[in-house]
């Protein structure tokens, strides 16, 4: 099944994009975010190009290529993280379940609880690990103590933390271990949650031991989510993805399944990068 | 051997610059400890436990104390602070997490820069003129809204520098996670800032605990004790320089002590703000 078939109205020409289920081809893709003809500007510069790319419903997506080509600002549109921003601005589409994020009347919480992000640094909340993870869940629902202690356990398991952290919920969460850090940030966006999760290079400050554990966790999500992974590694896009995009220069080069990718790219570009030519 | 001249050249070079830059410590030193030494020396005979019971004397009466200035000193203080810090809190806080890319913060910072450096005695008559002149008479009232004018820019100052140094990076996580602004701001920013904040309060109070000039165009002095807002008020600068340019012996004594009040105080504030400073965690 291609992309081109069933998106017969996509603005740009695709040429690479003919895609099939990896694991299993023939079976149906849900497209659970729609990326269609994006374009960014940060103030006059143009930072992404006419972007076309789909993520698969309960799928791990991995964007890959050099720095600067464009992959974390795709990914901080995916959120509209970037709304924070003066001069930075979208042009274009981006689906969620088929309704357009990118309108002036979102409500950008709500997107935001639906579509979470880890960042690169591990960003815990200056409180206790407890309340690293309450605070997201006590934006949007009110739950009895007994409930919210069962919801704060069940995300710190689900981000492979509970054992490290379970005797000591009152300490900082500025106490914890860089890769420890991480996994907080990780269950705390799990916590609330998402449909969507956005990781922008989520292993890049850790150590290999923190990453594989990363790297493990986000296997373990992603039969609940749908996952988008920016990554400087190439391994790891290997690893943890059925999906891989290449950008380069704020261009979609190349999206495709994996094991295609990284086995028989269909452009030159894609190629020199993955064998390290450049980049 | 052009390297062996150049090596002893540089040895030479570095032993009078260290010779110098240990001179003005020294020298800064000094001043310091003949200050303090004497505000001490010449205190320590005036100081009494009645200091903090009694009324200021009247000249040529023996004893007395510096009970009226003290209390009038912490109540128009408290008024200052109590004024000040929230509006600078609101300024810093719309300039750092609200107006940062807004062409109005440039404009208020500069501003707020001015202010920050105006003479106090500028200050003092303003309030005079805004306050005092329309109500008739001095009062502890405009005594303390002076002291408030002196604290906004400090704290707008601080609030605006410590929000700016909280990283962008966890504004952004709390932002992703569907947090609104005000959230974002309470239970992020201002917890990640909150010693830098405080410490700038310190200062603030600090800051404005010695200031003579406005006080005395707006609270003037007040010979005996007083609770009244409306009437004029006592404080402890205004007293000290009072006393101290009397040509009675009692009143200068207890304008020493005074002073050694005064810095006292304003030593233990500095030393709670760094500390405070210091206890930051790094995020």
């Amino acid at each position: 099944m291609s992309i081109a078939n069933t998106e017969s109205h996509h603005p740009a020409h695709l040429p690479h994009m003919t895609v099939t289920h990896a694991a299993n081809p023939g079976a149906r893709l849900e497209e659970k975010v729609s990326v269609r003809g994006l374009n960014f500007y940060y103030g006059e510069s143009r930072a992404l190009k006419a972007i076309n790319v789909p993520l698969y419903a309960g799928m791990v997506t991995a964007f890959i290529g050099p720095s600067g080509c464009g992959k974390s600002t795709l990914l901080r549109v995916l959120n509209r993280i970037y709304d924070l921003y003066p001069n930075q601005r979208a042009e274009g589409e981006v689906l969620l379940d088929g309704k357009n994020i990118l309108g002036a009347k979102q409500d950008l919480n709500l997107l935001r609880a639906r579509v979470g992000m880890v960042f690169q640094k591990p960003t815990p909340f200056p409180m206790s690990i407890y309340e690293n993870i309450a605070f997201g869940i006590r934006l949007y629902e009110t739950l009895p103590k007994s409930e919210l202690d069962d919801r704060v356990e069940n995300a710190l398991r689900r981000g492979a933390l509970w054992d490290e952290v379970k005797d000591k919920l009152g300490a900082n969460g500025l106490s914890l271990s860089g890769g420890q850090q991480q996994r907080l940030c990780i269950a705390r966006t799990v916590a609330v949650k998402p449909e969507v999760i956005l990781l922008d290079e989520p292993c890049s400050a850790l150590d290999p031991i923190s990453t594989a554990k990363i790297e493990e966790l986000i296997d373990e999500l992603k039969s609940d989510y749908t996952i988008a992974i920016v990554t400087h590694n190439m391994q790891q896009a290997a690893r943890v993805s059925t999906y891989t995009a290449f950008m380069y220069l704020g261009e979609m080069i190349e999206f495709g399944p994996t094991d295609r990718i990284f086995t028989t790219p269909s452009d030159r570009r894609t190629q020199d990068y993955i064998t390290g030519r450049f980049g | 051997m052009a390297l062996m001249d150049l090596y002893s050249r540089r040895r030479r070079r570095n032993t009078i610059v260290l010779a110098l830059s240990f001179g003005a410590t020294a020298a800064g030193l000094g001043w310091l400890t003949l200050i303090l030494g004497s505000l001490v020396w010449e205190s320590f005979r005036g100081f009494s436990l009645d200091v903090f019971t009694h009324m200021t004397p009247p000249p040529g009466a023996a004893g007395g104390g510096l009970l009226n200035p003290i209390v009038g000193s912490l109540i128009m203080t408290t008024l200052g602070v109590a004024v000040g810090t929230p509006i600078g809190i609101l300024a810093g806080t719309y300039m750092a997490e609200y107006g940062r890319y807004a062409h109005v913060t440039k404009v208020v910072r500069f501003i707020n820069d001015i202010l920050l450096s105006a003479p106090s005695i500028v200050i003092g008559l303003f309030i005079y003129e805004m306050v005092v002149y329309p109500m008739g008479h001095f009062s502890g009232f405009a005594g303390g809204l002076a002291l408030a004018v002196l604290v906004i820019p400090v704290v707008v100052r601080t609030t605006e520098d410590m929000l700016m140094l909280v990283p962008k990076e966890l504004r952004e996580a709390s932002a992703a996670l569907g947090t609104p602004r005000a959230k974002i701001i309470w239970n992020v920013s201002y917890r990640a800032a909150r010693a830098g904040i405080v410490t700038g309060i310190l200062l603030a109070v600090a800051r404005i605990s010695g200031e003579t000039a406005p006080l005395l165009f707006t609270a003037l002095n007040n010979q005996f004790f007083s609770l009244d807002l409306n009437q004029p008020m006592a404080s402890l600068p205004a007293v000290i320089f009072q006393f101290a340019l009397s040509p009675y012996q009692d009143w200068q004594r207890l304008a020493w002590v005074g002073a050694m009040i005064i810095t006292f105080a304003v030593l233990a504030l500095s030393i709670t703000a760094r500390a405070l400073a210091g206890s930051r965690k790094p995020s």
